[in-house]
């Protein structure tokens, strides 16, 4: 076991997945130089331009080049640099990646990986902080992942390049120079969730750096004598359903939080489904449906921190 | 005209002949398929929604298809029929994908604007304007990272080349010297509009050689002569010289989508347009050249109401098709 940053954690994935088989390639922007997060780093010197391909500043070019690649026999991971970005290729994402395997009755698939790194990344604003994972689990043919740790970023890289479907693979802005134990052994399944606290009070959904804000809630909320089970989705489509209703059925109270917007966000759709399923008390906390702005007093404004959480907590079961 | 190109011309428009019939077939399928310009859902189209004919653009189609081979792979657009065929893909199959039947092609899951045959190395009409363009330069990438010798020819029409993924495409492909045949379809119309009056600049030949990408511009109508330039761009090609684009002016002779009588345009430009109708060009040089098409209309006529009559009897796909071929990763969760 090596203790690895979240970049260097995906990295390594990368590196192994392109040994072992030649028809994984990279694309995008600046990743010859290791990409502006260092998360490509060494892959060009290693595997050489022609599979480690710098890409001009064209992100519709490059999702629909890597929808080519894939329909032509290869596995390309796909680099936008942030989420923000890939709204310049979002045919290319939506209609086209998604949509050719089903539209063209199975003749071909697309075994891309995009990578769209999410989150408010401090003091950069409104076009470089979003978090737009609602948008692509709403997307049939799209599987959603968005790791939390430098541990899953290895294990779900690897699962993701493995899967042989359009990945939206959503790496957290703020996470890459997070470090950690990582098992390059260690292998993940797609839309399996993991109760990384254990708790009988309530149960509190989250994914992404999202979920590090969630256990701080959870540990002040212990502080006032509240039992917080907290689950990291991991996978967002595929969602573990079994592993949150389950919990959820457990505790008879749960809480979703996520850095994303809350109006229409993914929290609504887990909500719902426990409150169908179960017919508990559930709650959402995301952010307010407001442009993440620059000042720290603004960007402060857009962020959704453990305080919040907590008082969502002791909504439900007073403390 | 001698031995060898009297042949090819033959072929080439026995070619031509099936596209034809292949989409007056589909034209007359589709009356009442869809609700726009004034038309209404009849209830009684085999082919129902909206249909995109290349009646009259045959050449461009049977002339740069001619060139590549099967293993070579090919992207088009909404308009896709002519190119799909001459690529070699089996009429019966393409017109029960028209009808939306089980036997199609795509299985009834794509119908006209998504026909693909990836057997024939077709990876796709496509119904967005210019997507298919980023697709092609990605198939062209792959292919030249596999050394597989494969060329893709990129069909798109003169709207797209005021999307933004044309310019990114044929960049990239000339940043890599990719094996792309970009072919410029100009059938002079945007939907309803005419492309010229919102098109700045020289066109679709002039964007492609600021970016250094050798292109010539061709009668789109005449068959031999897109043959030949496409012949010759396709060595330079193989050869690998990198990406070339070819324009082809031709017209489009029906509307937008079927049902668009296409009132908007000029009838003097309409019929300026059917006098070099790409077909009669042709039938004309073989006429000189002592052979009567009419066998050939015939035989092509033949095929194509077989295979209206076989789309007919085909079944439509059972409901539970609708729940495959999407993903794998957590199939069967719908909800």
């Amino acid at each position: 076991m090596a203790v690895m940053s979240y970049a260097q954690a995906a990295c390594n994935a990368l590196a192994s997945a392109m040994r072992a088989d030649p028809a994984v390639v990279a694309l995008g922007e600046d990743i010859g130089r290791g990409g502006i997060f260092g998360q490509y780093a060494g892959l060009q010197q290693e595997f050489g331009p022609e599979r480690v391909i710098d890409a001009p500043i064209s992100e519709a070019a490059i999702m629909g080049a890597a929808v080519g690649m894939a329909l032509t026999g290869m596995k390309p991971v796909v680099e936008m640099r942030v989420a923000d970005f890939a709204l310049c290729a979002i045919d290319e994402i939506v209609n086209q990646a998604a949509k050719n395997r089903y539209m063209f009755g199975g003749q071909g698939r697309v075994p891309l990986v995009a990578r769209l790194p999410i989150g408010i990344w401090a003091a950069s604003a409104a076009q470089h902080s979003q978090s737009f994972e609602a948008w692509f689990a709403h997307i049939p043919g799209l599987v959603v992942v968005a790791p939390a740790t430098p541990a899953d970023n290895h294990a779900l890289l690897t699962a993701a390049l493995a899967c042989g479907d359009p990945v939206i693979y959503m790496e957290h802005k703020m996470l890459w120079g997070m470090t950690g134990e990582v098992d390059t052994t260690a292998t993940a399944k797609l839309g399996k969730a993991e109760i990384v606290r254990p708790g009988h009070d309530v149960t509190l959904v989250s994914w992404s750096k999202q979920v590090h804000v969630a256990l701080e809630a959870a540990q002040l909320a212990e502080a006032k004598g509240l039992s917080v089970e907290v689950i990291d989705l991991r996978t967002l489509w595929p969602w573990d359903r079994a592993t949150v209703l389950g919990s959820a059925a457990r505790t008879g109270r749960a809480l979703v939080t996520h850095e994303a917007v809350q109006a229409a966000g993914f929290g609504a759709e887990i909500a719902a489904t426990i409150a169908e399923e179960l017919g508990i008390p559930v709650k959402r906390v995301g952010a307010p449906r407001i442009p993440v702005g620059y000042a720290p007093t603004l960007e402060a404004a857009a962020h959704v921190p453990a305080a919040r959480i907590l008082d969502a907590l002791c909504k439900l079961k007073p403390c | 005209m001698n031995n060898d190109k009297a042949d090819r011309l033959l072929t080439l428009y026995r070619t031509m002949a099936r596209i034809r019939a292949f989409e007056n077939a589909a034209e007359e399928a589709s009356r009442g398929c869809v609700a726009a310009f004034g038309s209404s859902v009849t209830g009684t189209a085999s082919v129902r929604g909206p249909l995109h004919l290349s009646t009259g653009q045959e050449a461009v189609a049977a002339g740069v298809c001619a060139c590549l081979d099967k293993s070579d792979y090919l992207t088009s657009t909404h308009r896709g029929h002519g190119h799909t065929l001459a690529k070699g893909a089996d009429t019966t199959a393409m017109m029960g994908e028209l009808f939306g039947r089980a036997t199609g092609t795509n299985h009834g899951k794509g119908g006209s604007m998504h026909i693909a045959d990836f057997s024939v190395g077709m990876l796709g009409a496509n119904g967005v304007v210019a997507a298919g363009i980023p697709i092609a330069v990605g198939a062209a990438h792959s292919a030249k990272i596999r050394g597989s010798g494969q060329i893709v020819a990129c069909f798109f029409g003169d709207g797209a080349i005021n999307r933004g993924p044309f310019l990114e495409g044929l960049n990239w492909a000339k940043v890599y010297e990719l094996p792309v045949l970009f072919v410029c379809e100009d059938n002079r119309y945007s939907a309803t509009t005419a492309t010229q009056t919102m098109t700045a600049g020289a066109g679709a030949a002039a964007r492609a050689e600021s970016l250094g990408i050798p292109a010539v511009s061709v009668d789109g109508n005449d068959v031999l002569a897109v043959h030949e330039a496409a012949v010759q761009l396709v060595a330079e090609i193989r050869a690998g010289f990198g990406p070339r684009l070819l324009h082809a002016v031709t017209y489009r002779v029906k509307g937008h989508v079927s049902v668009d009588p296409a009132a908007y345009r000029d009838p003097g430009e309409v019929e300026a347009a059917l006098a070099s109708d790409p077909l009669r060009l042709a039938a004309t040089r073989l006429a000189a050249l002592g052979i009567d098409v009419a066998a050939i209309d015939a035989e092509a006529k033949a095929e194509i109401d077989a295979a209206v009559a076989a789309a007919l009897a085909a079944p439509y796909p059972p409901p539970e098709a609708a729940f495959t071929d999407i993903q794998d990763t957590g199939a069967g969760q719908w909800q």
